[in-house]
């Protein structure tokens, strides 16, 4: 958006026209938008998408009676991994948490921001299915795959939080050693910010707890998968109900005081560990993930190697997670928009609530249960992802400039237009950079989770990864892990800079 | 029991494979209907340890590597594999054998299915009217929903599933591949014989929407895969007193599970046929 920048200095703005060359925010903004569409369209000619289901009503019909009656045999059951999930959950985000906060200490460190980027770039599942192989079934691979990821985004929102802090109260420590610093100066200061974040992350952590028993842990997610791919749908319901009342009522029963009790309590609850056998840890690391030409030092076969995977899975792969990403990128932001204002007293009066009820059920609905519905409707193609991941995500951002679009209530003025023409004049054009700002954000998300969707048989990276365990060859399934990896550093990194060039700040959360 | 299970897998880590646990444990792939196999398992795990003295425990999995994964790690010492993720399992454990088969398993067969809408009409040989259909497999490790019909079909047409069919799913479990074919989801799909004959027989298969339309030659399946190291641990002779209280198993109720008649001996010989394919097809290195 550079441009030449030299109509300003001859005056052509004193006439009333617009200056050529430089342009304003607001076209700054629309080009960009309009870039991401027009890439958005190109991508469904790419992406997978096919109506495989003849005839979804049927189905759609089962599903919805299922949702109204839901029934589950054994109470006991559903407790225990309702329990299990909130236990996960707890110990991932507190061990997380203080390991971001080390991280976020150090993050002016190259190597800390690096390795931070590529440990959440990593998506819960693949991270669960690595851990699979060497921990079985056991508390420590749901742990690790939790706590792992979510260092690594702690780490980066800890230390964007530290740096929006003023820096006076630190300096008075001036001299003392950057522990100090930190415990004493950023961290206090923050602390109000890093708590709501937290709060929010254990949200998170409570919707990736309840989806690795789509893996089979025994959270949630295992008995809603299996009832879904049994077509019990009254059963699907009652996890499925269960599992929101869970996220929608933390509040209710997450006391601040009694947190070192709930801890305790999650660490006796988790299930019984396996026992590990170190040799084979260790044949894991240095053996399994690695293919054996590279282990012979035979290095043309193992370019050969890489070579072949690189076009019989990579390729096709890329090429459909990037699809995915960008259309449901886009789609994600159009629903944002059209749904906010319905959550918005200022914009829809007092049934707001409606619209609010209904965004909160949305983002609290963990992508891949919603992919995985839409595809027992429309079949395994990219479309079930695309729609999945835009509602959930369009769903969150909605919510959040709901939030912004209620705290600009002091702007009301008496003159101030209402409906339609406060929403197009006056909100939309505040809440927009806020809006774009968000929807970067949520790209590097919106990646991660197509590629992982791939497990469901939707043939991104995910796809390919999990052929690659059912076949046993962990070398190819490490590699397209390290892909999908790679591929998340690099959107995150384009979004940040994108998100610089337009001067878009750090959303507020 | 977080603070025990750490303690263990520390101790565990120490000695190196010196086992702690003198629980007996097994898993079954989940290749149909999954809806309580807690309970259904749970019963065979109480006869299992009636004959055998031991605790028995029976752990469920999602999916077929996660069995395999369990074997391997030694989460259990027994077994109940497809054809092919039980090569795969005992070329993992050295020293795992098989030790019982269904009475089925000897000449297991994989239908293939067809929306009725195909008007594919059944045949003794695999139609041609296939070619150009929407197609899927079961699990991708799936010895008769994937790697057997995978094989037969390469064999009758001399071209790859991708080549041949429009678009190629994996369902994930047998069960599913029946209600995507009934439900026109897929035209054409690849199903285990015997799923498809119980639930047939339950009533819950349509056949006025999916009918079968070819049935493959037979070929070795299902079998019990019982890691190396059981006598050492469990005792002398452990082993062939798994084996002796599979084979005695005659209540119907128990046997419903698997489901077959009854099981029979097996040794790793009987499944060579099932590596040689895995290998044709490359899906075994």
């Amino acid at each position: 958006m550079g441009g030449k920048s030299v109509s300003l200095a001859k005056g052509e703005k004193s006439k009333g026209e617009k200056p050529k060359g430089k342009k304003s925010t607001g076209a700054r903004f629309r080009d960009l938008s309009l870039w991401f569409v027009l890439v958005a369209i190109v991508s469904l000619f790419f992406a997978d998408i096919f109506l495989y289901q003849p005839d979804p009503w049927e189905e759609f019909t089962r599903i919805g009676w299922g949702m109204v009656t839901p029934f589950w045999p054994d109470a006991n059951e559903l407790l225990m991994s309702a329990l299990y999930t909130v236990s996960f959950a707890l110990l991932g985000v507190a061990v997380s948490a203080a390991l971001g906060v080390l991280l976020a200490i150090w993050f002016h460190w190259r190597v800390v921001r690096v390795f931070s980027a590529v440990i959440r770039s990593v998506h819960e599942i693949f991270w669960g299915l690595l851990f699979m192989q060497v921990f079985g079934l056991s508390a420590l691979t749901g742990l690790l795959a939790i706590i792992i990821p979510f260092a690594g985004i702690f780490a980066k929102v800890f230390s964007d939080v530290f740096h929006q802090q003023s820096s006076a109260t630190v300096d008075t420590l001036a001299g003392s050693s950057r522990l100090s610093r930190f415990f004493y100066g950023w961290i206090p200061q923050a602390w109000p910010a890093m708590r709501s974040y937290i709060r929010y992350r254990f949200e998170c952590a409570l919707r990736s707890s309840a989806i690795l028993g789509f893996i089979g842990l025994p959270t949630l997610g295992f008995h809603l998968e299996t009832a879904f791919r049994q077509g019990d749908y009254s059963e699907a319901a009652a996890v499925f109900w269960v599992f929101l009342l869970l996220i929608g009522t933390v509040r209710f029963w997450f006391y601040k005081k009694l947190l070192p009790a709930y801890l305790l309590g999650a660490v006796f609850m988790l299930p019984e560990m396996p026992p590990v056998n170190a040799s084979f840890v260790w044949q894991f690391f240095t053996q399994d993930l690695w293919p054996s030409p590279l282990l012979n030092g035979d290095l043309p076969g193992a370019m050969s190697w890489y070579g072949n995977v690189l076009a019989d899975e990579v390729g096709p792969a890329l090429i459909q997670t990037i699809a995915i990403t960008q259309a449901a990128l886009v789609l994600s932001g159009v629903m944002a928009l059209a749904w906010y204002p319905f959550a918005s007293r200022w914009l829809v009066g007092r049934y707001y609530w409606v619209g609010r009820f209904k965004l909160l059920v949305l983002r609290s609905v963990p992508e891949l249960m919603l992919a995985y519905l839409f595809m027992l409707l429309f079949g395994p193609s990219a479309l079930p992802a695309i729609f999945a991941l835009a509602l959930h995500n369009g769903g969150l951002i909605a919510f959040l400039l709901a939030n912004h679009s209620q705290d600009a209530s002091s702007q009301q003025r008496l003159d101030s237009p209402s409906g339609l023409a406060r929403y197009f004049y006056q909100d939309l054009p505040q809440r927009y950079p806020a809006f774009l700002a968000l929807l970067f954000y949520r790209w590097e998300v919106i990646m991660r989770e197509s590629a992982m969707m791939g497990v469901l048989g939707i043939a991104t990276l995910g796809f390919y990864v999990d052929s690659a365990f059912e076949e046993i060859r962990f070398d190819k399934a490490f590699f397209l892990i390290l892909v999908a990896a790679a591929l998340n550093v690099i959107v995150d990194s384009l979004s940040r800079r994108l998100r610089r060039a337009a001067g878009l700040k750090t959303p507020r959360m | 029991m977080m603070l025990r299970s750490v303690f263990a897998a520390a101790a565990g880590l120490l000695m190196s494979a010196a086992a702690v646990a003198e629980t007996f444990t097994f898993t079954a792939i989940p290749d149909a209907d999954e809806s309580r196999l807690n309970a259904r398992f749970g019963k065979v795990a109480d006869y299992l340890s009636e004959q055998l003295g031991v605790d028995v425990k029976y752990i469920p999995v999602k999916s077929y590597p996660a069995a395999i994964t369990a074997f391997r790690n030694d989460q259990v010492q027994l077994a109940w594999f497809g054809g092919l993720s039980g090569v795969q399992a005992r070329a993992l454990v050295e020293g795992s054998e098989a030790i019982a088969q269904g009475y089925e398993d000897q000449f297991f067969k994989t239908y293939i299915i067809a929306n009725t809408s195909t008007e594919i009409e059944a045949s003794d040989e695999l139609p041609e009217d296939i070619k150009g259909k929407t197609f899927t497999f079961g699990s991708k490790g799936s010895t008769s929903g994937r790697l057997m019909p995978e094989f037969f079909i390469r064999e009758a047409f001399n071209a790859s599933p991708d080549e041949l069919f429009s678009r190629v799913g994996f369902s994930g479990d047998h069960s599913r591949t029946i209600s995507q074919v009934q439900s026109g989801v897929y035209q054409v799909g690849a199903v285990n014989y015997s799923v498809w004959d119980t639930e047939v027989e339950e009533g819950k298969i349509d056949t006025d929407k999916v009918k079968v339309i070819w049935t493959t030659p037979t070929y070795p399946d299902y079998q019990w895969t019982i890691r190396g190291d059981v006598d050492a641990r469990y005792g002398e002779g452990f082993k062939e007193k798994v084996r002796t209280a599979l084979l005695d198993m005659k209540d119907e109720d128990l046997l419903a599970s698997f489901p077959r008649k009854s099981f029979v001996p097996a040794s790793n010989d009987d499944y060579a046929p099932i590596e040689r394919t895995g290998k044709a097809i490359g899906l075994l290195d």
